[in-house]
């Protein structure tokens, strides 16, 4: 083999991109929760598992349409991110971090128990109503799904940039970020922003539930996705919508790389591996990310 | 401990930081842990002394976690892996070089400190969330790390066998012998932790926890004590690590994986924050969870469905009410299962005059 093989590295760079694109849609749900509410979803991996149990169990379970499946999927987290928000993280509000932090972790073990109580512990299949093979572009294949949930991203995220820089309820969500006193002393209602960025991460996660649910299939192993976020987040800045989408892509790329160069080298594994070396790396040189704000802090 | 105590005036700094405050207290405790260390051993059952053994070897690793998360405030989500690297630690030097058990776990315990401190090292620039994730980080990449370096998890499965070990020519092979060997430690564990928090590590700890930046303008050089509280609890870490695998007779990474990280989270978190006595309470309440699920649901689940779904539900149900504990736990009771026992305590201790 002469130098670098391009096709091959074509192929990585395709996947890569696609892949990233899928995680930035995760990752925008736990930068909406940060951003408006300053508390970190431990969780988001265990709500798009749990979209996926809800459109799969639509679907199989009651014979829906894949259409109506997803709507019942959004409709679904809509109300399961409220009542959360209710239940569990208001009642924190105030706390230090770190109550925060075990919270969602004890609502990722609540989550991934209670969806195999409720839809039963065996794979299920989503069905897209689009075609199974892949497209051929020269050497590379671009599978349907993928291309679906990068289009899905890519529609959001410029949504939700917009959303941020110019809607009155965008900029409200960002002052109440900013500094909840002022905030409430500007007559911002600020527990209604805290339940919508809930909200709103569970249309994210449910529409990341059904898109990546329709690539590896529903079980409670989907909740893993969850853990690419936090390199995605940590890259790109926690609070940035932007830097989902970077940091997704980062990710996406660095780890098809790794799998297809390393893999070979180390037997396996990489996939996993090598985002949080970055990630590592990115927190010791730079620990707001690329596009988050530096936080002054002060006695 | 079930004293009551009357005209107790204190007049030196000594006598108010005095592990025992009154005579009777240092009776007391000695009555309790004479049931635990004497008793126990001779009239349990193979069973319950198997489960005790597990409590054991979780108490230490929680006390580890409640120093660096209840006293120091750094969160840490990789005990786990640093009890890896002791178990792996230990278990290499016994299979390879056949080294006794009073090198190989405090080595084991060395090894994890080391790692510990290189995984603190960030704690320097970031910390709260960013230092969670750090450690996450730090979880996964030791996991993958010993998966995948044959030369330490001994290749077949990742897994080392090792054989129990043996005191003055006795192998420790009955539950009872392995529950007085471990018991020792966690007797060390305990009186180490108490002592420690009440020196001047101890008390840097509990300033930087409280407030970091304003312990840092006292003098407290703050990156040195954040190291060495990751490096004291993942010492504590390792050489739990280390006394699992000689106590299950292997070590295996899966023993350590994200879950048993998140595990002792909850043991210190339902336990109480900064608290030895909730670290206990913690790990035991953790550690039996799963066991009483089993057993209640054996009792009586079969009321409600067949013996094959059961054996499905079991591991769901265990993560719900697992899940449910943590969060009830810190909307209700932040301070945990120490914070009741000083209530109850206190209940009892001004009855009936409790106004």
């Amino acid at each position: 083999m002469s130098g670098i093989d391009w096709q091959f590295t074509a192929v990585l760079l395709t996947n890569g991109v696609l892949i990233g694109l899928m995680y930035a849609l995760i990752a925008l749900g736990f930068v909406l929760i940060y951003k408006a509410t300053d508390a970190i979803n431990f969780a988001q991996g265990e709500f798009v598992m749990f979209a996926g149990f809800i459109a799969a169990g639509a679907a199989n379970m009651a014979g829906l349409s894949f259409w109506a499946a997803a709507a019942l999927a959004i409709v679904g987290m809509v109300a399961l991110a409220f009542g959360l928000e209710r239940v569990v993280l208001r009642p924190l509000i105030g706390r230090p971090i770190i109550a925060v932090v075990m919270a969602t972790i004890g609502l990722a073990a609540v989550l991934r128990g209670g969806a195999v109580l409720l839809f039963g512990a065996g794979t299920q299949a989503i069905a897209m109503p689009i075609r199974d093979t892949p497209f051929l572009v020269g050497p590379v294949m671009l599978p349907p799904v993928e291309l679906v949930g990068a289009g899905v991203s890519i529609v959001f995220l410029a949504a939700f940039t917009w959303f941020f820089l110019k809607s009155r309820i965008g900029i409200a969500m960002r002052a109440v970020a900013d500094n909840q006193q002022v905030a409430m002393a500007m007559g911002i209602n600020v527990r209604r922003y805290f339940a919508l960025a809930w909200a709103m991460a569970g249309v994210v996660s449910a529409l990341g539930g059904v898109v990546w649910g329709a690539m590896l299939g529903v079980d409670n192993q989907l909740a893993l996705v969850g853990l690419k976020v936090f390199p995605v987040v940590i890259l790109g800045g926690l609070d940035s919508v932007v830097g989902a989408v970077v940091g997704g892509l980062i990710v996406g790329v660095v780890e098809n790389l790794a799998a297809g160069y390393l893999d070979p080298f180390v037997g396996g594994g990489t996939k996993d591996f090598a985002p949080y070396v970055l990630m590592i790396a990115v927190l010791m040189v730079r620990p707001e990310g690329m596009f988050g704000r530096r936080r002054i802090e002060r006695v | 401990m079930f004293h009551r105590e009357a005209g107790v005036f204190k007049t030196s700094y000594g006598a108010d930081m005095a592990l025992y405050p009154l005579p009777i207290a240092k009776w007391g405790v000695a009555a309790f842990a004479g049931l635990f260390i004497a008793v126990a051993p001779l009239t349990f059952g193979e069973y319950y002394l198997s489960l005790l053994n597990l409590c054991l070897v979780a108490i230490i690793g929680a006390l580890g976690l409640n120093i660096l998360l209840g006293y120091t405030g750094q969160i840490s989500i990789g005990q786990g892996a640093f009890m890896s690297v002791g178990a792996y630690t230990a278990a290499n030097l016994i299979v390879r070089l056949g080294l006794p058990f009073w090198i190989t776990i405090p080595a084991g315990g060395l090894m994890a400190a080391l790692v510990g401190t290189l995984v603190g090292i960030p704690s320097l620039r970031i910390k709260g969330i960013y230092l969670a994730i750090a450690t996450l980080a730090a979880q996964l990449i030791i996991e993958w790390t010993i998966n995948h370096v044959t030369w330490i998890s001994g290749g077949m499965q990742s897994s080392i066998e090792i054989p129990r070990p043996s005191l003055f020519g006795i192998r420790l092979t009955t539950e009872a012998k392995i529950y007085v060997f471990l018991m020792f430690f966690v007797v060390l564990a305990i009186v180490a932790t108490l002592n420690l928090l009440r020196s001047r590590i101890g008390r840097a700890f509990i300033a930087i926890r409280d407030q970091d930046i304003a312990a840092e303008i006292i003098g407290i050089n703050i990156f040195r004590y954040k190291l060495y509280a990751f490096a004291i609890s993942s010492f504590y870490a390792g050489v739990a690590g280390a006394l699992e695998s000689y106590y299950l007779g292997i070590a295996n990474y899966e023993q350590f994986q994200l879950d048993v990280s998140i595990d002792y989270l909850a043991m210190v978190i339902i336990g109480g924050l900064g608290s030895v006595l909730g670290s206990i309470f913690g790990a035991v309440f953790v550690t039996l969870l799963p066991i009483a699920t089993r057993w209640g649901l054996q009792s009586f689940g079969h009321l409600f469905v067949s013996q094959a779904d059961l054996d499905n539900l079991i591991p769901s149900l265990r993560l719900v009410i697992f899940g449910g504990l943590i969060i009830f736990f810190l909307i209700v009771e932040p301070d945990g299962l120490a914070r009741l026992w000083r209530n109850i305590r206190n209940y009892f201790r001004v009855w009936p005059f409790s106004y």
